[in-house]
C-alpha cells in the first residue's frame, strides 16, 4: 500500500479531479449560488427575511403542502394502478401483450404538461367528451381543473414507472418460490402477501420514490390544469420570470426549501427500502397462466382500460394535429395539414435545437458515467466516493431548481452562459446523469474483474484494458440506458424553461409556446412530431438491447 | 523463458485483518507446483500478490534474481488463467488468443502463427472465428489457457481453473493441463482446494491453512507421510484415534483403541505422552482368522464396486472407516463382530494437539 502510494499521480487520479471539478462548477457552486441568494437581501446583507416571509404567509406555505399532497395522491393512485398492472402481467396471459408494454412506456414518455394539455382538450370547459356527454347524455361531467385534475393527469402520466418497476422486480422472483410456498401450503391470497409483496416491495419503494419526485418537480401541468391551485415549482417559476414583480431571492429561498423536502423523502425512502433489500436472481421466471371465465374478462377488462386510458392524450392529439384550424389556430370542421405549416416556422429551429442539445448532453452523460462508475466500483477512494455521493445529488434536485441554481450562476461571473445552447445541455446532463450512472454502476459490478486482470497479465497498459475490454463490456446496456435518458431530455421542461431564449427552443418548449399561445393545432403537430421521435427512439433501444420490455 | 520464484516474508493484510502473517517459499524452475487449501486460506491471495493484482504488505517477491514487488503486472510477462475464464466477450476465440500478442506490437505474420500454433495445441482450431459465449465451459477455458500461454510468458498462474467444470470435465481437462504444461516447461502455479486435482497434475504441493504453509512436498509425501494433523486430515480420508505412546526399554508403540500397537518408526526423542493417531481406511484390514489387534462392530456398509467401505464402532465407542478391496463373498452383515489389523509401517503417529509427527523424520518404515 505504502508503495504504491509513492507512485506518481496516475491517469485515473487526474480523471478523478477532472470530474470532481466539472461537478463543483456546474452543481456544488451553483447550489450554494441558490443558497446564498436566498439569505442575501437586496441590500446586500444576510438574513432570513425571504425564509420568514415564506412560513408567515399561508399562501406560500400551501403551495408546498399542495404540492405534497398532490405528490401523495399521484404515487397513491400511480401504484394502485400500476402495481396490479404489473402483477395481472406477470402472473397471466393477457393477449396482445406486447404491444400493451410498448403502448404503457409510450404514454409514460410524452412531457406531462403535454397530457395535461389533451385532457383539457378531451375533458375541459369545452372538451370533446364534456361537450359530448352533456350534448347527448344531459350529464355535466366533474370540474378537471385543479387539484382532480393534475392528480389525473399525473397518475397516468407515472403509472408506467411503477408498472416498469414492478414488472422487473417480479421477473426477478423464482417460479420455484411460488412452487414452494404452493407445496407448503399457502394459498393463492395469501401467498400474494407473504411471499410475492415482500419480495418486490424493493421495487415498489423505488418506483413510488420516483414517481413522487417527478410529480413533486412536476411544472407543466399544475401550470396548465391547476389553474387556481398553485404548487411550488410554479411558484418558483412566477417569482423567477415575475410577470408583475420578479423576486430572484425569493425564488432561491423556495428553491432551498424544496431540496430540503425532496431530501427527506428521499432519506425516508432509503430506509423503508432498505427493510426489503434482498438478492434475487430468477433462474426459472414466474410462468404465465391464462385466467379462467370471469377473472379472465375482469383482467383483459382492466389492463386494456388503463393502457387505454393512457394513451387516448397522445393518439388525440395527433388526430388532432391533422384537424382544420382558423386563423387563430382554434380547430373548426375538416382535416388539413395547415397545423404543420403553422408549426414549421418554430420547428425549423427547434428540431435542430433539439437534437443537438439531446445528442451533445446524452455523449457527455454516457462519457462521465462511464468514467464515473469504473472509479467508483474499480477505483474506490475518498475523492472518487465524494464524485458518486455529488453524481446522486441531482436526483433530489427538483427540475426547475436546476434551471434556477444554473442561471443564478452563469448570469455574470467569470462564466456568462445564459440565453446559450451550452446551459441547456449542462441542466440535461445534470438532470439525466444519476439515473445514467446507477445503471453504468450496476452493469460494471456484474462485469467480473478478473476479465480486465486477464488484459493487464497479457500485457495492456490500465487505459488500454479500459477502452479495449471494460467499455465494449458496458457499452450495450449503458446504449440502452442512453436512449431511455434520450427521450427523457426530448421531453424535458422544468429546467429548460427557466433557461431557454429564442436561440435555445426546442420541440417541448414550442408545444409549450404554442400551447400558451392558444395555438392548439400547432401545439398538437409539434406534439406528434415529438411523439413520433419518442417512438423511433424506443423502436433502435429494443433493436439495440434486443430486449422487448423496458426498465427504467 | 522459464524461471524460478522465491517468496521471502510475504505479508498480506486488508486493513488491520492480516491474511498471510510471514510466508517463504521457493518455487523450481519448470515446476508444476500446487497451493492447495480449505477456501479463505490465503491460496488465491498469494497468487494474486505473485500476479501483481493484490498490494504486497510485506516480504520480497523474485522470479530468478529480479525483485518484482513494485512491477506493474503487465510487466511481470506472466499468463494467468481465471477461475471464471474471463474470457473477453466481445472478441472471437482467435481475438482472445491473438489479444496479448497484439498488445507486445508483434508483426502480423507472427501473431497469426502464434495464434494457430496455440489454438491448435489446445484443440481449438475449428472453433477460432466463435464468439466465447457459443462455448462450452470447457472450450472456454481451452481458449483461456491458449490465450494465457501464447504470449510466452515466464509463469502460468492458475486459479482454480477447474472449478466451475462438471466433475467429468474437470478430469480431463486436468489432464490436458498437465500435459500442455511438461510440453512447454513452463513453471506453473496452481490453486485448488480440491486436494485430488492437486494430487493429480502438481509436482510439488504446498497446503495452506490460516495464511501459513502447513507442509510442501509432493502428493505422495503429503499422503504417506502427513507433516500435522491438518495435512493428514485434509488430504485424503484418514480415522483420528485418541492414543497414547508408550516406552518399554528398547520397544516403542502406541496404545490404540485398547491395543497395544507397537513401531519401528517412532521418533526416539518423544517421550510417552497422549497422541493422535491417524490411521487412513485402506491402513486397517479385516483380519479373517479373528487375530487382528483391535475389534468392532460393523455399523453399516457401502459397496462402491472395486471397493467396500465398513463403518465399524470400536469397543472404545470411536467410530472409523475401514476400506476393504470388495469380494466375491458375501458383504460382512450390520451387527456382525470384526477383528482388525493395522498396517503399523503405514500410520502416522501426532502429538496429542496434531501440531507435529511423531515419527522419525529421517525414518522410512
Amino acid at each position: 500500500m505504502t508503495e504504491a502510494r509513492r507512485r506518481p499521480l496516475d491517469l485515473w487520479q487526474i480523471v478523478s479531479i477532472m470530474i470532481m471539478l466539472i461537478y463543483v462548477v456546474f452543481l456544488i457552486v451553483p447550489l450554494f449560488s441558490i443558497l446564498k441568494e436566498s439569505v442575501v437581501s437586496s441590500d446586500g446583507e444576510i438574513s432570513l427575511q425571504y425564509f420568514v416571509k415564506f412560513f408567515s404567509e399561508t399562501y406560500y406555505l400551501r403551495t408546498i403542502l399542495n404540492s405534497f399532497k398532490l405528490s401523495l395522491a399521484a404515487t397513491a393512485f400511480a401504484l394502485l394502478i400500476g402495481t396490479p398492472l404489473a402483477y395481472l402481467n406477470s402472473f397471466f396471459e393477457i393477449r396482445g401483450r406486447s404491444v400493451m408494454q410498448i403502448l404503457i412506456v409510450i404514454s409514460s414518455m410524452s412531457a406531462p404538461f403535454v397530457g395535461a394539455y389533451a385532457w383539457i382538450l378531451l375533458l375541459g370547459r369545452s372538451g370533446l367528451i364534456t361537450k359530448f356527454m352533456w350534448d347527448v347524455f344531459k350529464i355535466d361531467m366533474p370540474n378537471i381543473y385543479g387539484f382532480s385534475g393534475v392528480v389525473l393527469v399525473l397518475t397516468l402520466q407515472l403509472y408506467p414507472l411503477v408498472f416498469m418497476y414492478v414488472s422487473g422486480a417480479l421477473k426477478n422472483i423464482d417460479n420455484s418460490l411460488i412452487e414452494a410456498s404452493q407445496n407448503l401450503g399457502v394459498g393463492t391470497f395469501k401467498r400474494f402477501f407473504q411471499i410475492i409483496l415482500p419480495l418486490s416491495m424493493t421495487s415498489i419503494l423505488a418506483s413510488a420514490l420516483l414517481v413522487f419526485m417527478r410529480a413533486l418537480a412536476d411544472f407543466g401541468t399544475p401550470l396548465l390544469i391547476g389553474e387556481g391551485y398553485r404548487t411550488f415549482p410554479v411558484e418558483i417559476y412566477k417569482q423567477y420570470v415575475g410577470e408583475s414583480s420578479q423576486n430572484h431571492s425569493f425564488a432561491a429561498a423556495i428553491s432551498v426549501i424544496a431540496i430540503l423536502i425532496t431530501t427527506i423523502v428521499f432519506a425516508v425512502q432509503k430506509v423503508a427500502a432498505n427493510r426489503f433489500s434482498f438478492k434475487m436472481n430468477a433462474l426459472n421466471s414466474i410462468e404465465r397462466k391464462k385466467a379462467k371465465g370471469l377473472l379472465n374478462v375482469v383482467i383483459h377488462l382492466y389492463s386494456y382500460l388503463v393502457v387505454l386510458i393512457g394513451i387516448m392524450p397522445q393518439v388525440y392529439l395527433i388526430y388532432c394535429s391533422f384537424r382544420k384550424t382558423n386563423a387563430f389556430g382554434n380547430f373548426v370542421d375538416g382535416y388539413s395539414l395547415d397545423s404543420y405549416k403553422r408549426a414549421w416556422s418554430f420547428v425549423r429551429t427547434a428540431l435542430p435545437n433539439t437534437l443537438m442539445i439531446g445528442g451533445i448532453a446524452i455523449a457527455t452523460v454516457v462519457l462521465l458515467s462511464i468514467l464515473i462508475a469504473y472509479l467508483v466500483v474499480r477505483r474506490p477512494n475518498a475523492l472518487n466516493n465524494m464524485i458518486d455521493t455529488s453524481s446522486m445529488l441531482p436526483y433530489i434536485i427538483p427540475g426547475s431548481v436546476v434551471g434556477i441554481a444554473l442561471v443564478i450562476t452563469f448570469s455574470d461571473g467569470p462564466m456568462v452562459l445564459t440565453g446559450t445552447i451550452t446551459i441547456m445541455i449542462i441542466a440535461m446532463c445534470i438532470r439525466r446523469i444519476p439515473y445514467t450512472i446507477r445503471s453504468s454502476v450496476a452493469i460494471l459490478q456484474q462485469i467480473p474483474v478478473t476479465t480486465e486482470e486477464a488484459s493487464i497479465s497479457l500485457g495492456a497498459s490500465k487505459l488500454k484494458t479500459f477502452f479495449k475490454v471494460t467499455t465494449p463490456m458496458m457499452a450495450s446496456g449503458i446504449v440502452s440506458g442512453a436512449i431511455l435518458s434520450w427521450v427523457t431530455i426530448l421531453t424535458e421542461l422544468s429546467a429548460s424553461i427557466m433557461l431557454y431564449s429564442a436561440k435555445s427552443q426546442t420541440l417541448t418548449l414550442s408545444i409549450y409556446v404554442f400551447i400558451s399561445r392558444g395555438t392548439d393545432g400547432a401545439a398538437c403537430a409539434v406534439a406528434t412530431i415529438l411523439t413520433a421521435f419518442t417512438v423511433l427512439s424506443l423502436a433502435i433501444f429494443m433493436k439495440v438491447s434486443g430486449k422487448r420490455d423496458i426498465i427504467l | 523463458m522459464s524461471i524460478n520464484i522465491t517468496i521471502k516474508n510475504a505479508v498480506k493484510k486488508y486493513g488491520d485483518t492480516v491474511i498471510i502473517p510471514d510466508l517463504s517459499l521457493e518455487i523450481k524452475k519448470g515446476e508444476f507446483f500446487t497451493l492447495l487449501g480449505p477456501s479463505g486460506c490465503g491460496k488465491t491471495t498469494l497468487l494474486r500478490m505473485i500476479a501483481g493484482f493484490n498490494s504486497i504488505e510485506g516480504g520480497d517477491f523474485y522470479f530468478n534474481d529480479t525483485r518484482i514487488n513494485n512491477l506493474d503486472p503487465a510487466k511481470r510477462n506472466i499468463g494467468m488463467v481465471f477461475q471464471n475464464y474471463a474470457i473477453f466477450p466481445h472478441m472471437t476465440v482467435r481475438g482472445n488468443v491473438a489479444y496479448g500478442l497484439k498488445n507486445r506490437k508483434l508483426p502480423k505474420d507472427e501473431i497469426n502463427t502464434r495464434t494457430e500454433e496455440f489454438l491448435k495445441l489446445v484443440r481449438m482450431t475449428e472453433y477460432a472465428d466463435r464468439m466465447p459465449e457459443r462455448l462450452s465451459g470447457g472450450q472456454q477455458q481451452r481458449v483461456a489457457l491458449a490465450r494465457a500461454l501464447a504470449i510466452h510468458p515466464d509463469v502460468l498462474l492458475m486459479d482454480e481453473p477447474l472449478s466451475n467444470l462438471d466433475a467429468k470435465l474437470r478430469v480431463e481437462m486436468r489432464e490436458v493441463i498437465r500435459e500442455i504444461q511438461r510440453k512447454i516447461g513452463i513453471t506453473t502455479v496452481y490453486v485448488t482446494h480440491d486436494q485430488e486435482e492437486a494430487m493429480a497434475v502438481s509436482d510439488r504441493i504446498a497446503v495452506m491453512s490460516g495464511g501459513v504453509i502447513q507442509q510442501i512436498g509432493t502428493p505422495r509425501q503429503l499422503y504417506q507421510r502427513p507433516a500435522n494433523l491438518f495435512v493428514a486430515t485434509f488430504i485424503g480420508h484418514t480415522n483420528v484415534l485418541k492414543g497414547r505412546l508408550y516406552k518399554n526399554g528398547n520397544e516403542s508403540g502406541i496404545l490404540v483403541a485398547n491395543a497395544k500397537v507397537p513401531m519401528q518408526n517412532l521418533d526416539k526423542q518423544a517421550a510417552e505422552q497422549p497422541v493422535a493417531v491417524s490411521i487412513r481406511p485402506e491402513e486397517f484390514f479385516i483380519a479373517e482368522n479373528n487375530d487382528g489387534v483391535v475389534t468392532g462392530v460393523v455399523e453399516h456398509s457401502t459397496f462402491l464396486g472395486l471397493n467396500t467401505h465398513y463403518h465399524i464402532r470400536l469397543q472404545t465407542g470411536e467410530k472409523i472407516e475401514v476400506i476393504q478391496e470388495s469380494s466375491i463373498e458375501d458383504i460382512i452383515e450390520p451387527n456382525s463382530k470384526v477383528s482388525l489389523g493395522i498396517k503399523t509401517g503405514k500410520i502416522n503417529v501426532f502429538t496429542e494437539d496434531g501440531a507435529t509427527s511423531l515419527l522419525d523424520k529421517g525414518g522410512k518404515s
